[in-house]
Order: structure tokens, then sequence, then C-alpha cells
């Protein structure tokens, strides 16, 4: 039983899907600041490239050295964020030509592959790589065991990061200061909230989230490091963000609705079954344009719609 | 001390040239610390770049052919941003003139040269410009956000490439060929399809003159036409333009069309000047993202088309010098790292051009606003 194809389709959309909700978790942070931030395949890669270089070189044992690696990518994510913050936020540049230069900066042909390059991380298996654990020894129970308990803690921290966030932006001040922040800045500003603190938070710390979704790669998915091997997991988490209507619990469905659709035709493949990967890898992103074509017309717009100064610089004198 | 920031009433042509000049010298400075502390030597490193680029025997034809695609995806971008509508689907755009052009080359096979040459940008630039037009009409009538939009085509844009070579047995697939049975391949476009070249010890390309031309026409049409003028309007205040009963829908519909043609022109030049196949590999066409670098050429260039030529040349030679000099003291990251660190000292020198920036002691509240800031 847990070797029909839905079970499996299921659980391998949840691995596929966790990097992916990491970094739609970190892009849905920095939009509902207001801040449209393009470069996440940019600093998912450096958080790849960064957590593999840890996990090589830090010593000791296996579970202090990954749960470290997680740190520095995200620390490597949220460096390069507070670049992108930097020109947009303080420079008040354009955010969608910024968000592209964070990406061609440094994503799978810049500061990634560099550093990749210059650390001598190709051609080598990973140390220690983030396994499935079954703490509860429940993996073998029909169909929820491997979904729910035949997963890496990767998968488990990330349910975490999806309450805490949803708790964050619902239930507490500094959350609800965001959400006004991301409608309207003026607002927010005129009661006394810096806006501009705000948004380099959302920004380092969205960065920060991407910086460990490109870590689930190279330290769990494929444990290694091969340029550009994100293979354009931040654009589909930028769609993702879209897709899940701006909420961290809708994120959780919809990376695991993507993740299955990016499984479903190896799964396929490996049971003989010859479709065209293509049509499933489309999916996702049709998926999202029509989801945005509903949230953006009428009546929807207002209650499911985008945060209502996304993309939109602040300046105080300028309103 | 308080810094202070305050919007530039005009704006100062010297700042225009300086404010670039300036940008890229602090950009090379950044990058050279980078390389420093990667211990490499920076001054060596820009002299091996520069001539790789520029002056070794046949870098100035290499860069041109760098330069070709990141022109036309570069006046693609410039043609759409220009109107504060931001295509970002030029990608995808590129990859279905490509698709045109490459049919078109296919089914008039046996024709005559300049038949095949004009069908096949011809082709290109309908389809390029049908692929923009989606998220187009998305945006003119259901106000969706084309910036998302036409980002998601690209990636489907670049599955249908896959799957027209790789997945299906399509019109462009080559499958009768022995080499073809080993590795998938589109079929190959007749001789008389593949577009000329001019000059010997340069070699220029027929695409990159169909770029300048291309330039040409934007600078008319966008400085000396009603067409031009209306876009103006609408990238100031589409609400302006909107009340003066300019049709902006229908605006918006014509520059997608005319930003998706431009990009789809360098699509079919891809097929025509190099490749002469449809090319769907992961290192071909797909390759280097020529849609995203040429927004980083239009954003360089201030959306200015002469400053696209000027600046995709440039950067043609960048790539042309990576992917030349490509070894251990020139690992391939480095051309991204340096796009990007200019693209970044550019975006931020932006500040000068629009802002003054005051550096002054912190006066009282009540103190006279001598000047009008606002």
């Amino acid at each position: 039983m847990n070797n029909s194809i839905l079970v499996v389709v299921i659980a391998s959309g949840i691995a596929y899907g966790t990097p992916l909700l990491f970094a739609a978790l970190g892009e849905l942070l920095a939009e509902r600041s207001g801040v449209l931030n393009l470069g996440v395949e940019g600093m998912m890669l450096v958080g790849a490239v960064m957590g593999f270089w840890a996990v090589q070189n830090i010593g000791g044992p296996g579970g202090t050295t990954l749960f470290l690696a997680v740190l520095v990518a995200a620390a490597a994510g949220a460096a390069v964020a507070l670049l992108f913050a930097f020109l947009v936020i303080t420079l008040r540049a354009n955010q969608i030509v910024s968000g592209l230069a964070l990406t061609i900066f440094a994503g799978a042909a810049g500061l990634s592959s560099y550093l990749g390059n210059d650390l001598g991380l190709a051609d080598a298996p990973a140390k220690h790589q983030f396994a499935p654990v079954d703490p509860f020894g429940l993996a073998d129970v029909p169909i929820l065991g491997p979904i729910v308990f035949g997963q890496t803690w990767l998968v488990y921290a990330s349910w975490g990061v999806v309450a805490l966030i949803a708790l964050y932006l619902t239930r507490t001040r500094p959350g609800l200061n965001v959400r006004a922040v991301g409608e309207s800045p003026q607002t927010a500003d005129a009661m006394g909230i810096s806006v501009s603190a705000y948004r380099y938070a959302h920004v380092v710390a969205g960065g920060a989230l991407a910086g460990v979704g490109g870590a689930c790669f190279s330290l769990a998915l494929t444990p290694q490091w091969v340029t550009g091997l994100t293979g354009g997991a931040g654009w589909i988490a930028i769609a993702l963000v879209i897709f899940a209507f701006w909420r961290p619990e809708l994120c959780l469905v919809g990376a695991y609705f993507f993740g299955a659709f990016q499984a479903l035709p190896f799964t396929l493949q490996a049971r003989g079954v010859t479709i065209a990967p293509e049509l499933f890898q489309a999916l996702p992103y049709v998926m999202t344009i029509v989801v945005l074509v509903i949230v953006s017309s009428g009546i929807s717009k207002r209650r499911l719609g985008a945060p209502g100064a996304l993309g939109l610089p602040f300046v105080r004198e300028e309103r | 001390m308080t810094i202070r920031i305050e919007r530039r009433l005009a704006q100062p042509h010297w700042l225009k040239v300086a404010v670039p000049v300036g940008s890229l010298a602090v950009a090379f400075v950044l990058i050279a610390i980078l390389l420093l502390a990667t211990g490499r030597d920076p001054a060596s490193t820009y002299k091996d770049l520069f001539e790789a680029a520029f002056t070794a025997p046949g870098a100035l034809s290499q860069t041109l052919t760098g330069a070709t695609p990141i022109l036309f995806t570069g006046l693609a971008a410039a043609a759409a941003f220009r109107m504060n509508l931001f295509n970002i689907g030029g990608e995808g755009q590129l990859y279905f003139g490509a698709i045109g052009a490459s049919a078109a080359g296919l089914l008039l096979a046996g024709q005559s040269a300049p038949v095949l040459i004009v069908a096949m940008m011809a082709a290109g630039l309908a389809a390029g410009a049908a692929w923009a037009v989606i998220p187009g009409i998305l945006k003119a009538y259901l106000s969706t956000n084309e910036i998302i939009t036409s980002l998601m085509l690209n990636y489907v844009a670049g599955l249908i490439l896959t799957y027209l070579i790789f997945d299906s047995h399509s019109y462009w697939r080559d499958t009768t060929s022995a080499s073809a049975a080993v590795f998938p391949v589109g079929k190959s476009l007749p001789d008389a399809a593949n577009w000329p070249t001019f000059g010997s010890t340069v070699i220029v390309p027929f695409g990159f003159l169909i770029g300048i031309g291309a330039a040409i026409f934007l600078w008319v049409l966008y400085s000396r036409t009603r067409f031009g003028f209306e876009v103006q309007v609408m990238s100031d205040s589409p609400r302006a333009a909107r009340y003066s009963g300019m049709r902006t829908r229908r605006k918006i519909l014509a520059v997608m069309a005319l930003s998706g043609a431009l990009a789809g022109l360098g699509g079919a030049s891809q097929v025509g000047d190099f490749a002469h196949v449809l090319d769907a590999d992961p290192n071909g066409l797909r390759a280097y993202g020529y849609g995203y670098t040429g927004i980083v050429v239009a954003a360089l260039a201030r959306y200015n088309p002469f400053a696209v030529v000027l600046v995709a040349f440039l950067l043609g030679g960048l790539q042309n010098a990576g992917s030349a000099l490509q070894g251990p003291d020139f690992p391939s990251g480095l051309v991204g790292v340096m796009e990007g660190m200019i693209l970044f000292t550019a975006l931020g020198g932006e500040l000068l051009v629009r802002y003054r920036i005051r550096l002054g002691r912190r006066r009282h509240a009540a103190a006279p606003a001598a000047e009008g800031t606002r």
C-alpha cells in the first residue's frame, strides 16, 4: 500500500516541495512588507553553495554539522538579500530590475558558481546529508507512514516555520505592523512605524529562508554541489506566493502541489509510463497565471489580493 | 549631522553622463576587491578581459556574435519599460521567435535566399509578438500584473521548446538522420536560409545590422511620432492619458507586441545567423538567459535605443571574454558577478541623478524651510 503511486507521489511532492516552501515563505515575508524580490533564485543558490561548503568544512558529528550548515546557508542568503534591500529601500532603485540584477549577480552564472569554483566544491559527495528520520517508529504505518513520518528534519522544521509565520502575521503586533507597511506605508508611517526598518528586516529574513531553501537541495535532495542545482526553483517560489494568495498555510499546500508536479514525471518513468514531462512541469506556471488573473479581477481583489504597496518604493517626503 | 535626500527639480545634463561613468568605475573597484580577496590580480584580469573582448585577433567578431541577441532583447525590454510595462518575458519571446523563424525556414526550403530570410524575420517577429500579447491582453483587460505573467510564460516557452525537439515527433525535429537516432536534434535549415555576414577581418552578422536598424526605428518611433508621445504620457501618468482620450488598452497591446516582436527577431537571428537549426539543448539557446541579460542592457542604457546598442556591444564583449578566458584564473561565475555588480552600481547611481544628497546639521523643526522640496 505504501508503494501505491499516490503515496509515493505525495511523499516525493513533500520532499521536492520543501525547498519551494522555505523560499516561498521568505518571499512572502518580503512581499507582505511591500517589497517584490525577484532575486530568490540567486539567494537560494548562494545558500546552497555556502551550506554545502559548511558541511564539507565544519568538522564534528553529523547532526551538529548539518545544523550549522543550515545556519550558514541562512546567513549567506541574508547577506545577499541585504545588498538588495540597500538598493531598493535606501537607494530607492527599481525593485524589478534590482531583483533580476541580484539573480544575475548571485545566480547560476554568478557568485554561487564563482564561490563553488574557488572553494573547490564540485565533484565531491556531501560528507553528511539530511536523511529521513523516523522519531516515533511509525514510517511503516499504511499511507501516513511515508508521507508524515518518513521525512527529513528539514521538512519538520518547515512545518514549524509555517506555523510561526502564520501566528506572527495574524497574532503579534510586529506581524500586524508589517502587513500595514505592505498595504499602506503612508498610514504605517503616520502610525509611527518605521517603514524602512520593517522592510529591511523582512527582506533580510526572506533571504535567510531562501538560503535554507537552497540548502535543501545541496544537503538533502541532491547532496552535492553542481552549478545551478536549484534549476529554477526560485522562480517557482515566486509563483507560489501568488498561488497561495500571500498566506503561509496555503504556501504549504501549494509547495507540495508544485513539488508533486516536479516529481511526478520521474515517478511515472520509474513505473514505465512515458508521458512528456514538460506537460507536468508547465502546469505550475500555467496555474499561477490563472490564479493571478482571478486575484486581479474585481471583487476577489479586495479579499485575496496582493499587498497594496507591493513593488512601490516608499519615500516619506513624496506622498 | 544628518543626511537628507531631496528630489532634484531639474536633472543637470552632465550628471547623466558622469553618474553612469562613475558607477562603472565603482563597480570595477568593487570587483577588484573581490578578485583580490580570492587571490587574483585585478589589473591583469582586467587587461586579459579587455584583450579577449576587443583587441585579440577575431575578438571583435566574437563580441558582435555575443552582442547580437542581447541587442534585440535589450531593445525589447527598453521598448516596454519606457511605458512602465515590465515585460520580463523577453526570454520566452526569443524562443518563440526562434521556433517561428525555423518553421518558416523549413517550410520554404527551395526558395531563394532573400525570400527565405525575409520570411524567417517575419515569422520570428510574429511569433515573438504573439507570445508577448498574452500577458498584454491579461494586463489590458484584466489588469493582471504583467511582471509575473510574462515571467511564468518564459518557463512555459522553454518547456514547449524542449517538448518540440526532445519529447515529440514535431515538425522541427529531425527523425531521419543517423545522429538524430542517438540524440534528439532539430532539422537543419536549408543553406539558403543562412543569413549573410559582412566584412572579412571583423565579421559583422546580418542580425547585428538589423538590430541597429531596429534601434533607429525605435528611437524614431518613441521620440518623433504621436505614438511615442502617447507612450511617454502613459508612462508619466496613466490617468492623464486615459482622461485625455488616449486608447490605453490598445497602447498596452501595441507596446507588448512591439517588445515581443523585437525579442522574436532576436530569436530569428539566432537561428538564421548562428545555429541554423531549432536549438533546444540545455547548453544552447536556453543556457545564456538572453532575455534577462536584455533587461540588464536596457536598464544600463536607461532605455535609450542607441545606448542599448553600445551597452549590448560592451556586455557582448564581456560575455565573449568570459567564454574565451574561462579557466582557473577566470571562473565562469565571474561574468555574472561583473554584470550584476555593474547593474547594482548603475541602479544605485540613479539616486544621484534623481535626488540631491545634503549633509547638514540637524535643524529645529521651527526653522524656516527655505528650499521648496515638495
